[in-house]
């Protein structure tokens, strides 16, 4: 029975593909009538530019904007108790992402501010504000455009770790990059 | 069904254990929300008034009792000292014997009862003495609903706290707060003795900052339920919510001008955390002050002249005042490096805030009037946060961690009666006392 359903699944899925497929088959330019364009790097059209129209495809590159370059950079900047200074340490996550960012003028990012859970909900949102506006400062001094980047917080509330010890604090006050 | 177990240790320490039916729903609500609350009272007061409250004629009839209600409104009030009065019962229509009750050290007493109407309402009597003098004080009958009875209960005990002390009690306003456990986050609306709690909004994400509109109807809060801090105004009884301030970056610590109109909201919209003025429906906000630094935490004094407000301009976050329409600024707390969450008492004398004094974080209370007054210490935890005073402003509620869990606790001005208001669920934060007239 699974069997079954898997060729059933396979024949759907082969049936869709034909179905989807722009250029009926047998309306197909021969073969031979196709130069080395269209398909592949998209450089000149040469010669053949009459029987190309129909089979000409323009490739598009979206590597560059999202998660797949994304997911390759280093995310979180640490902070000192009380401070929203970015420290040297972490000049290689702000050199990474404004290097991300000043190459791909469509990639956005939300620049996440996060605090210990001392202090108040409130007083702690504001100081997530600033650790959160000062690694923007940081992306956009090195090239960054502003709006890319949103600068928001959550204070104490969104702990990465749970204790109420100098470890677990010290990796709670820390800034999140997150694509948007 | 009420059940309640009475402990008499010694006069300092009165124990009480109730458990309540679980509420009705509001809003968003997924799961009864059983507030499931016990009150434990510590401490003694200084001067405080003996009243005896003996048990009401039926007084279980209706599944609550409200002598019982009336004691432990009394007591958590740090006003009165309750008089044991055993197993005695007796109703309002009685004639006392004044002398039995003077030698028993009570200067006042109460009687009642309940009885069930023929329209399935209950009437609940009650009459006060005046035991020095010995004569009647006043007494009152109310006919309610079943699921009105507490609120019934906790309008007598206004009724006598007015009588023998002058000033309104606050036994029938309500509380807000927020819970956590692990991913879930309730804001929750309870009576002020922390029973009948009813969800208000049931969310995957963050609620902070709820503050009362001045006419006790609305919540306005924080949400973070778009990835970021959104303030949300919220009319409790329909459910009905819409944002007013949802500009870019985060917008928080709303709280109300005294008319309901407009209110102060932290925004970073141009950067930073600063003070904005914006309509209770929203708009266009208007910038108050201009600073370098983080100015938040922002809350109207009652009668609407001034801005209180906590802001590391200085250097440390201290605690200051400005105008409420905007202009200089006046410090007003000198006392250690990191003051913060400021809360104003009513007639505007007195401050409430938390500092931190090493690494602790305590409630301290400050007369704003003595000239070089010490905010005075009043709690023996080290985790405080966030308090808000009662509309008489005789008491605090406040958030502070026992035995790993965040708790409810009130407190009299000089921390000698505190009344916990222990919890089912995981964390119990950010309380805020409602206005009088629910």
């Amino acid at each position: 029975m699974k069997n079954l359903h898997r060729h059933l699944l396979s024949a759907i899925a082969v049936a869709s593909l034909a179905a989807c497929s722009s250029v009926p088959l047998d309306s197909q330019a021969p073969v031979e009538s196709r130069t080395g364009t269209g398909a592949t790097s998209g450089s000149g059209s040469g010669a053949n530019s009459a029987g190309t129209s129909q089979t000409r495809v323009a490739p598009v590159d979206v590597t560059g904007t999202n998660s797949v370059a994304f997911t390759n950079l280093p995310r979180v900047v640490y902070f000192d108790f009380d401070s929203y200074v970015v420290k040297d340490d972490y000049r290689p996550v702000i050199e990474a992402n404004a290097k991300a960012l000043t190459t791909n003028r469509r990639m956005k990012m939300a620049v996440e501010g996060h605090t210990d859970d001392r202090g108040s909900s409130e007083y702690n949102l504001a100081l997530g504000q600033r650790r959160a506006e000062a690694v923007v400062r940081s992306l956009t001094l090195l090239g960054a455009d502003p709006t890319q980047l949103e600068a928001v917080s959550f204070g104490k509330e969104r702990p990465a770790v749970q204790g109420e010890n100098e470890d677990a604090w010290a990796k709670n006050r820390r800034a999140e990059l997150a694509s948007r | 069904m009420t059940r309640m177990a009475f402990e008499s240790n010694s006069l300092s320490q009165i124990r009480f254990t109730r458990r309540d039916a679980c509420a009705s729903l509001l809003a968003l609500a997924a799961w009864p929300a059983a507030a499931q609350f016990k009150v434990e009272i510590s401490g003694v007061g200084g001067t405080q008034l003996p009243i005896a409250i003996v048990r009401f004629r039926d007084d279980d009839k209706g599944g609550q009792s409200p002598s019982a209600i009336i004691r432990a409104d009394l007591e958590r009030s740090g006003a009165f000292r309750i008089v044991d009065t055993g197993t005695t019962s007796f109703d309002e229509t009685s004639r006392p014997e004044m002398s039995q009750w003077r030698s028993r050290a009570a200067d006042a007493l109460v009687a009642g009862s309940v009885t069930r109407l023929a329209d399935g309402r209950f009437d609940v009597r009650f009459k006060l003495w005046d035991v020095v003098k010995g004569n009647e004080i006043g007494g009152q009958s109310n006919a309610v609903e079943a699921s009105e009875l507490r609120l019934a209960a906790h309008r007598i005990a206004d009724f006598i706290y007015e009588k023998l002390t002058g000033e309104k009690g606050v036994f029938s306003t309500r509380i807000a707060y927020v819970t956590r456990a692990g991913s879930r986050h309730t804001l929750r609306v309870a009576d002020a003795d922390g029973e009948n709690g009813q969800v208000a909004l049931n969310s995957g994400q963050p609620i902070i900052s709820p503050a009362w509109s001045p006419n006790g109807k609305e919540l306005a809060y924080v949400s973070f339920e778009r990835q970021k801090a959104v303030v949300f105004v919220h009319t409790v009884a329909t459910g009905e919510r819409r944002p007013i301030a949802d500009f870019r970056g985060s917008n928080s610590a709303p709280a109300w001008t005294p008319d309901g109109e407009r209110l102060v909201v932290t925004l970073s919209r141009e950067g930073g955390s600063q003070l904005y003025s914006i309509g209770r429906n929203g708009g266009e906000p208007r910038r108050l002050a201009s600073s370098p630094a983080i100015d938040t935490e922002a809350e109207y004094s009652a009668d609407g002249r001034w801005l209180y407000f906590t802001s590391d301009r200085g250097g440390s976050p201290q605690i200051y005042r400005m105008p409420a329409g905007g202009g200089n600024a006046e410090r007003v707390t000198f006392s250690g490096s990191y003051n913060i969450s400021p809360a104003l008492s009513p007639d505007g004398k007195t401050l409430a805030y938390v500092t931190r004094a090493g690494n602790a974080f305590k409630l301290v209370v400050l007369d704003l009037a003595g000239n070089g007054a010490q905010p005075q210490q009043i709690t023996d935890t080290g985790d405080d946060e966030h308090p808000s005073f009662a509309p008489n402003g005789r008491l605090l509620i406040y958030a502070t961690r026992v035995g790993g869990r965040s708790v409810l606790m009130t407190t009299t001005l000089d921390g000698k009666i505190k009344a916990r208001l222990p919890s089912q669920t995981a964390d119990l934060r950010e309380p805020v006392w409602g206005p009088y007239g629910r």
